[in-house]
Order: structure tokens, then sequence, then C-alpha cells
């Protein structure tokens, strides 16, 4: 096979982390399950942070407005949930928050030529300016995000309880991982867009539609930011704090970089990322080394950014990231 | 395999019929077969397009019929891209009409050019580096099946349109890896996949190997034969003559010259046609007067930016007063090479001097700003790059070298007045054009930037003047300006070594020229003995031709 001959390092990879995963669980089956569960757990707006990323970067926008989309995110979701007692409507004001958030991105930058760096820095400050303007304590929302056992695939060992009996978000983030991948590497759409990013006067002369393709892009690709902060404040937890983002929308851009910009290598080194968290935390809680706490706490942030760094080799951005397009150049 | 014998400087001393004024015929556009039996695909009249003030075009009007090669002929600035830019929908003229097979709507955009049957190789080629062959040739026009790109389909359709052109690509090779001829065909390729009746090719061999070059006027002459138009924009007149049916010379946004019949029109005639003037094409130099050894190189091993040798024990010599040319396809070595002469990229052994007796400098390993000081001026190969900074303005680039000495800086304050004196000297003397020293070298044309460049070297009285591709993409009367100067360097004793991967470029301005191939020196000759031929085999790695 083809594929698996180009992929063969990215393919033993996986099945060697699946092989020890599995050692693992069968040696101690409730501290796997619980670990894995807390690091896709915290791996999760991460994914979904860094599928933003994806999109708009190989779009050929760079958006350091994640952090802030996905505030902006789960605040709407979690006010608009608490206004009007349903979880629905919350979940759709995230989505809808996202996407504005997206669509002011895109209309700055890619119409209005904004600097693309200086577009996203604006949107933290609007974004934790207005969450922390609009913010009321005391409100409730009826329940966060239940969880739920999807057939079948829950029954799995290990894998099934980590991932398949979460929240909607959790396997929403899962799903999405797979068809980003399929759309921007095997059809119509995902070929021009990696061309407008790459590439835009060849896309251009090839009667591609740039502007309008970046547009739609960087607008569509807020709606997932909504999505993570809404998964901050609905599922993960049941309530909004000021800030509650908390620099996850920069770590996603760390793990989009050490993704490659490819889809499934940000999905692994999110998860990466999540099982050294969670690691982390295992030791904190067992005490079986006197380390200081914050060391410990610093531990998945060094580790991951050693082990992916390494692995992660010499890795190239989309060629016109950042580029504003300017027809007949 | 290539055939490097060819040589199409003609002969003939008829005179070129031209015509001081526009073409003589006139229609309204209609398809009409009266002046031939041939059927006219393109007919533009009175199209005019400015930017601002500067008229880019000039009621310009020219005809190109079905199966013909039309050369567009002019120097840099001469508004020969923003012509063809229009005919692709690129750009919008100001008035007049572009009339393709009869219609003579307005062409609203690439797209639209593409549906009418017109195909563009642009300068700059417009591929996306990161992906194979078959995904840039299906960008814009994909097939897809179930909702997913259909890859196999391209890749055929690749396969397809490379046998019945003759033109070899691997659909799956990815373009960034491809040398610059290969990727040029990918663009050929990608253009004839849609039914094309005109090629437009904008500046098709600026990039190109004399060999590559060659093969790429045979390609158009089979398309051309095969019922293809084509329009050609160059300034290289060699290739008018070897390709072109007929020609068109523009001069300052108007067409000042029709050659309907190319055959018994010499280079010269077209030079003279595209300038105005009377070029020199022969540099008039006397005799080398050669003294010491300036630059000695022994051994010399580079490395690439992989990391392969590149230079494999390159030696040479050259001497006060002498120009060596250093001839080579592209490729060979010369970049890693002269690189490393200025400093640029570390050595990987060998030993480079400068000066000789007591005088002697090692600049093996010196850097770039070392090497700069010791007294070897550089004229780099991308100047876009190496060569100018282009948001900074003419008068800080022409003291780039020097901006730290004296009377340009007093201790570490910058004298902005002695900069500008000196700009404005320059400007003069090196015919710089611009409206200022003070506007952004990089708004100037490439012709003028290179001047920059070259005066700025020049003028700080190098001991060893390196120039790689001095005359790239610039225009007949910048080259002829730029030669001169070489020359001159020469005469005032400096020693001056000549990179370029124009055979013609190192033919007329060597005294001794060295053959690079596969990254040493393969043979070495006297200029003035110098058989183009021969040296196109010696470049092509032919050792049995010396």
């Amino acid at each position: 096979m083809e594929w698996l001959n180009r992929n063969k390092v990215w393919v033993g990879t996986a099945a060697l982390v699946l092989v020890a995963a599995y050692v693992f669980y069968f040696i101690n089956g409730t501290i796997a399950v619980s670990m894995f569960s807390n690091a896709w757990f915290l791996a999760v707006p991460l994914v979904l942070g860094a599928m933003v990323g994806v999109i708009g970067e190989r779009s050929g926008v760079v958006n350091i407005g994640i952090e802030g989309q996905m505030l902006v995110g789960a605040f709407a979701a979690f006010f608009a949930a608490a206004a009007t007692q349903s979880i629905v409507v919350g979940v759709i004001a995230g989505a809808l928050s996202g996407l504005a958030m997206g669509a002011f991105l895109a209309f700055t930058t890619v119409k209005g030529q904004l600097d693309q760096i200086i577009a996203g820095v604006v949107i933290n400050i609007i974004a934790t300016g207005i969450t922390s303007f609009y913010f009321e304590s005391g409100k409730t929302i009826p329940r966060g995000l239940p969880n739920f056992d999807v057939p079948l695939l829950s029954k799995i060992p290990l894998i099934g309880p980590v991932f398949f009996s979460d929240g909607p978000i959790a396997l929403f983030a899962l799903v999405i991982v797979f068809v980003i991948h399929v759309l921007l590497f095997k059809t119509k759409w995902g070929l021009r867009t990696r061309a407008v990013g790459e590439y835009p006067s060849a896309a251009d002369t090839a009667g591609i539609n740039v502007i309008a393709l970046r547009l739609v892009n960087v607008s569509l690709a807020g709606i997932l930011a909504g999505v993570a902060g809404t998964y901050l404040s609905m599922e993960a937890t049941s309530s909004f704090e000021r800030g509650m983002s908390s620099g996850r929308g920069f770590l996603a851009l760390a793990i989009l970089i050490f993704g490659a910009w490819r889809p499934m290598r940000a999905l692994a080194a999110a998860l990466f990322f999540g099982f050294m968290s969670a690691t982390a935390s295992q030791l904190q809680a067992s005490d079986v080394v006197n380390i200081p706490q914050q060391f410990i706490n610093l531990l998945p942030y060094v580790l991951t950014l050693v082990v992916l760094a390494a692995a992660a080799g010499r890795v190239r951005a989309p060629g016109a990231v950042g580029q504003p397009f300017v027809k007949g150049d | 395999m290539t055939d490097t014998s060819r040589n199409p400087e003609p002969t003939t001393a008829a005179a070129a019929s031209t015509e001081a004024s526009g073409p003589a015929y006139d229609n309204d556009g209609a398809t009409t077969t009266a002046s031939g039996e041939r059927e006219t695909l393109l007919e533009i009249t009175g199209l005019s397009k400015s930017f601002g003030t500067v008229h880019a075009n000039k009621d310009i009007s020219l005809r190109v019929d079905r199966g013909e090669i039309v050369a567009l002929l002019g120097e840099n600035g001469a508004g020969k891209s923003t012509l063809v830019k229009q005919i692709f929908g690129l750009m919008t003229p100001d008035s007049g009409t572009i009339s393709i097979k009869g219609d003579a709507s307005r062409i609203k955009d690439p797209k639209d050019a593409i549906r009418r049957g017109i195909g563009m190789v642009h300068q700059h080629f417009q591929l996306v580096p990161v992906m194979t062959v078959a995904e840039n040739m299906m960008l814009g026009h994909e097939t897809t099946s179930g909702g997913l790109l259909d890859l196999d389909g391209a890749r055929q359709m690749v396969r397809e349109l490379s046998a019945k052109h003759k033109l070899a690509v691997d659909p799956d090779a990815e373009v960034e890896d491809l040398p610059v001829g290969t990727q040029q065909r990918v663009e050929i390729l990608k253009a004839l996949s849609r039914r094309v009746d005109l090629l437009i090719l904008d500046e098709p061999t600026a990039v190109l190997t004399p060999q590559e070059t060659d093969e790429l006027l045979g390609v158009m002459k089979e398309l051309a034969a095969g019922g293809t138009s084509i329009v050609f924009i160059t300034h290289k007149l060699r290739e008018v003559l070897a390709a072109a049916d007929r020609c068109y010379v523009l001069r300052q946004g108007a067409v000042v010259g029709q050659v309907d019949d190319l055959s018994g029109t010499t280079t010269s005639d077209l030079a003279s046609m595209m300038v105005g003037r009377d070029v020199v094409l022969r540099v008039d130099k006397a005799e080398a007067t050669p003294g010491e050894t300036v630059l000695s190189v022994k051994g010399l091993q580079v490395r690439d930016d992989r990391g392969l040798p590149a230079v494999d024990g390159f030696d040479l010599e050259v001497r006060a007063g002498e120009i060596v040319g250093l001839a080579g396809v592209e490729g060979n070595g010369q970049r890693e090479l002269v690189e490393s002469l200025a400093g640029m990229r570390p050595s990987a052994g060998g030993t480079v001097t400068l000066g000789s007796g007591s005088d002697t400098v090692d600049l093996t390993r010196s850097n770039a700003h070392d090497t700069n000081n010791a007294g070897v001026g550089h004229v780099p190969e991308d100047r876009e790059k190496h060569g100018i900074v282009g948001g900074w303005s003419i008068a800080d680039n022409l003291v780039l070298n020097r901006y730290d000495e004296a009377p340009f800086a007093r201790g570490f304050v910058r004298d902005f007045g002695a900069v500008r004196s000196h700009a404005v000297e320059l400007r003069e003397e090196f015919d710089i054009r611009s409206p200022n020293v003070d506007v952004p070298a990089g708004s100037l044309s490439g012709g003028n930037k290179q001047k920059v460049v070259v005066a700025r070297e020049m003028s700080a009285r190098p001991r060893l003047l390196m120039a790689a591709q001095p005359t790239r993409g610039v225009d007949v009367g910048s080259i002829e300006f730029i030669h001169r100067r070489i020359v001159e360097a020469r005469d005032a004793g400096a020693a001056v070594l000549l990179v370029s991967a124009e055979l013609d470029e190192i033919l007329s301005l060597s005294d001794r020229i060295a053959v690079i191939h596969g990254g040493r020196v393969v043979a070495e000759v006297a200029g003035q003995d110098a058989d183009r031929t021969e040296i196109g085999r010696l470049m092509a790695g032919d050792s049995d031709a010396h």
C-alpha cells in the first residue's frame, strides 16, 4: 500500500502508543481509563482550537484570536442558556457567537486588509472586555451537556469509555478532525483552500475567488472556536468564569504548529499534551515524588515542547499565511 | 540529446521591413480572411491603458492569426506584460477593443479568458509549490467523483497531455522539487489542458538554461504547427529570430515597429528598434593586460542547502585587469561558489585568498562583511533578496556596503548629507532612472535596481568584482550599460569574475573563459579563441569536446 508506505512512521508510532496504552490498561484498568479520559477531557478544546487554526492558516489567514473567540463562545453559550434556561439555545448561541467573531476576523483582515496579528490581538482584547463587562455572577444553567454512550463503540475496552461515553461536543471534536482531514485533502474545497493559503495568485489565475474563499473559511472556522468555548462553560463545567479560556487558544496554536498544519497530527499532539497533563495531576495526587507542585504543573508544557519539537522536525507553514491578497499584484 | 549547435545568428544583409507607425490594416473586429487564408484569432485595436499619469499602453493595434508565433519585443517597462494581462483578463483596458475570434466583448477575468480559448504561462509560475503536478493541473477545474477529488483522473490527464505534446513530467512529483524548466513544462501543460487557441508566454526563457530554451522554442514551433497561436514576450533578440513568424516591437507603451518577415532581419536591427537607437551588442573592449593574481581559489569544497557537495575541488585564479567568465549550465555549483566566495556560505574545504605576495588576505573563513572590507565587490544573482533592501531608499541602498565608514558615518552617527550627495552623484553616473534618490529601491524596474547594485559595488573600487547573472531580467539598454561598466572596472585594474547562464554574455565580455561542470572547472579557454559550440558541449559535461 502506497499510503501505508508514505505514512509508516506515523502508523508505526500510533500502533506503538496503542499497544502501550493497552498494556497499561491491563495492568491497572481503573487508573488507565481515568488518566486517558482526563487526557481527552483536556484535549477537546485544544483540538477544536487547532482546527480553527488549521482552516484559517491553510487559507492564508493567521488567527491568534482563537483565545478570544473561545472566550466569547463560552460566555455567549452560558448566558444564553442561563437567560432562556435552555441548553440547546446555549449551544446555538455559542456557535453563532463564534461565527460572528470569525466573521469579524475575516472581514477586517481579508476585506479590510488589516494586519492579521493586530486583528487577532484586537479580538482577544475585545473578548476579555465584553465578557468581563457583561459578566453577572449568580446565574445558573439548568444543567451541563449530558454524557452519553455511543452504541457498540462505547463497549470497546479503554477506547470506549475514553472517547465514546462523553458529552456531545467531545464526540463532535473527535469526528470533526477526520471530517476536516478528508475535506482538506480529498475534496475540491480542500484543494482550493490549500492553493489559496499557499500561493493565492496561482488560485486566482485558475479562476478561483481567493477573497470569497478566505472570507467563508475564516468565518466558518469561528464556529468551531465558539463550540470549543461552549465546551468549556457547558460540557466540561456548568459555569462561566472570567478569562476561563485561560490560554487554551494560544496552546491550540502551538498544537497546530506541532501538528504541522494537519488535522490528524494536531489531534495526536493535543492528545499527547492532554496525557502529559493527566500524568502531572496523577503525580500530584499520588504523592509519590517530592517535587514542588509548580514544577509538576510545568511538566506537560515542557515535555510536550521537547517531545513534539523533536518529533515534528522541520515543519513549514502555508506559504501565504499572514499576507493579504491583492488582486493583480 | 540537445543540439547545441543551433546558431540562429542571421547573416542576411537585407534591411528589416519596419513600419514607424502602427499596422496598416483596419477592420472592426469581425473575422475576416481578406488578408490571407488564415483565420484571425486575436485582433487588438486602439488599446490604451494608463496607471495614473503613466501610459503603460498607448493606442496599440495588433493581430495574431491561427497557428502563428508572434513575438512581442521590448525593453523592461515597455508595456508588454500590461498588454498581455489585458488579453488574459487580469486587467481591463481604458479604451480600445480586444477581439478574440471576432468576439469583441469585454474579457471579464482569467476564467472568461480561459473559456474563450486563451491560455497563459506567467513569468512567475502560477503553480502551488507544495502540491503535486496533478493537483496543480486540476486546480480551478477539478473533477470529482462522489464528492471526492478524482486524482487518478488528473494523473491520467497529465500522462496523456504529456505524451501528446512530448513534454515529460511526473504527475506525482511535487512542483517545488522540480527544476525550473520542468515547472515551466507543467505551466504549459496546464494551459494546454483546457482547449487553447492562443497561448501567451510571458518572458518564458528568462529563467531557463540555454538547453531548456532550445527545447522550449521547439515545443512552441510544434504547438504552432498543430494550429495553436502563440504570443511570446521577450527581450532576447536571438529567440525572436529563432522562433517567431512575426514580431511587434514595443517602446514606452506603443507599437513602434512591426516585422512581418523576419528572415532578412538581424539582431541589431531589432535591438535598435527596441531602444530607439543603435546598440552595441558586441562589447568594444581593448586587449586585456592582466597583472598580478588577485583571486586564488584552490580545491574549494562547498555544500548546497541539502548538505550535498555542490562545489567539489574548484580551482581558479583571476588576475588584476582581466575578466574571467565562468560558463556553465545552471545548478552546477555556480550559486554555491559565488555565495561562498562572497562570505555568505561556509566552505567545506580548500582555500580562498585575495591578493598576492605580502599583500595576501585569507578569505577562506571570512564572513560577508570582512570579505567586502577586504575589497571584494559582489553583484549577487538574486538582486531582490541579496542585492537591495526594497523598502529602503536608493540612497541607503547605495551605501549598504559602507554605511559604517567615513564619510557616511562619523563614529556611530550616520552622515545623511554625505549619503545623499553620494547617491545623487551615482544616480547621475550610473543613469539610475528614478524620480529622486529617496524613493524605495523596490519601486524601480529590474534594470534600474541592478544599476543600483552595480553602482554600489563599483563605487567602492573593489580589487575583485564578482558579478553573478548581472544582466538577468534586465532590459537591453541597461545590459549594454552594465557591460560597459564591467569592462571599465577591468580597465581600472580590478579582477572580474563573471558568472552567467547567458553564453552570449560570457563570450562577449570574457578575456578568459572557465567552464564549470559538476562543481569543478572542466576547461579553460582564452576569450578570443572561444567557440560557442565547443563551450556548449563542455557545459553539458562532454569532456571529449576539448
